[in-house]
């Protein structure tokens, strides 16, 4: 394309032509067939996800499960009840079960403290949005304080002599004079 | 306008941090470790009473259900040791008893109700077993570790004291029998 436009600029007799592409070279070629693979497979990755996330490991789920006698999340304990746990994690995870699957599973034996975190529902919504309204709050008020701030600050003070007192108008107007026909 | 508005605001704030507090006092106010602490300073305190799921059959069960008879109740988890144990003592003063009127009642806490019927099961317990999946009679109660048993008078009132670790009979054996006499003879 940039040839034609170069041709018609320059006024060329040369009739135009369509302009064809060079010829791709079998390294061209090899590089695009691997790139195309590589796409295809990262395609096939994102598509198999959701797959992937309904069998979880025991590593997933240590972190967001509370153990019921020493009250820490399961990868800090070593107690009889969080092993128990664990076991029973396990063969659900052997068991293909979802997270979601397990964790109402353990709800229903221990209760929602059995979850590290509260679930998103019901009056468990209040400890998520809690922090949140927290923060939001005082980022308003800290805004609105900035804004005050700014908006009342005193103009510069006059300036004042030796003795802390404000200049005379006379001097004052003797001084810009002065400093008038130094500047000039 | 600006004036009321601060006012306002510094209002807003003294009443934040006032509701504050105030929850702060209720809740150290309120802080119990549970009956076995006024059991343990010699007080005679009306057992918690609970309302669970049983275990070893379908239905509740409740303190409520047991009111006005004397009552051994026993806190136990399937992975613990000290529960196993013991086991065979409860089921047999249990056996021993239960023409005098003695109901013994296992609390299974912070346990999978799988594993818990599996050792109900090997350990032949016959008594009637509740399932506190959550640990909140733990809490009632105060139970600090398992197992733990308490025993509760007629009148509904915890009596004598807790037994804390298993019943053994080279340890608490004695201190046990002792007890289950002072809840019949009351």
């Amino acid at each position: 394309m940039s040839r034609q436009v170069t041709d018609c600029y320059l006024g060329s007799e040369v009739p135009l032509v369509p302009l064809r592409e060079p010829r791709a070279t079998p390294r061209r070629r090899l590089v695009t067939e691997c790139y195309l693979v590589f796409v295809a497979a990262l395609l096939a990755l994102t598509l198999a996800s959701p797959a992937v996330a309904a069998c979880p490991t025991l590593a997933d789920l240590e972190g967001k499960l509370i153990c019921p006698t020493c009250k820490t999340t399961l990868d800090q304990s070593d107690a009889p009840a969080a092993r128990q746990i664990k076991d029973y994690v396990q063969r659900r995870v052997d068991a293909c079960a979802s997270e979601q699957q397990i964790k109402d599973e353990l709800v229903a034996e221990y209760g929602p403290a059995v979850l590290a975190a509260p679930p998103r529902e019901g009056f468990h919504w209040l400890a998520w949005l809690l922090p949140l309204a927290g923060f939001l709050t005082a980022a308003v008020v800290v805004s609105t304080l900035v804004w005050r701030w700014s908006r009342t600050r005193p103009p510069p003070d006059p300036p004042v002599d030796s003795n802390g007192r404000g200049l005379d108008p006379e001097l004052e107007r003797r001084l810009d004079q002065e400093l008038a026909r130094f500047d000039g | 306008m600006a004036g009321r508005l601060k006012l306002a605001a510094q209002v807003l704030a003294l009443a934040l941090v006032a509701a504050l507090f105030g929850l702060l006092v209720w809740k150290v106010a309120r802080q119990d470790d549970g009956a076995s602490d006024k059991l343990g300073r010699g007080q005679t305190p009306r057992a918690p009473s609970f309302h669970l799921d049983r275990l070893d059959q379908p239905g509740k069960l409740s303190l409520a259900s047991y009111r006005g008879r004397p009552m051994v109740i026993n806190f136990w988890a399937s992975w613990c040791d000290p529960c196993e144990e013991e086991a065979p003592l409860l089921e047999s003063a249990w056996k021993r008893y239960r023409s005098r009127g003695l109901v013994v009642l296992g609390i299974d806490a912070n346990d999978l109700k799988g594993a818990a019927r599996s050792f109900a099961r090997k350990n032949r317990m016959s008594y009637p077993i509740g399932h506190d999946g959550s640990g909140e009679t733990l809490t009632d109660y105060g139970v600090a570790a398992f197992p733990e048993t308490f025993f509760v008078a007629r009148s509904g009132k915890l009596v004598c004291e807790r037994l804390q670790g298993g019943v053994h009979l080279d340890r608490n054996r004695e201190r046990f029998d002792a007890c289950v006499e002072e809840i019949l003879a009351a």
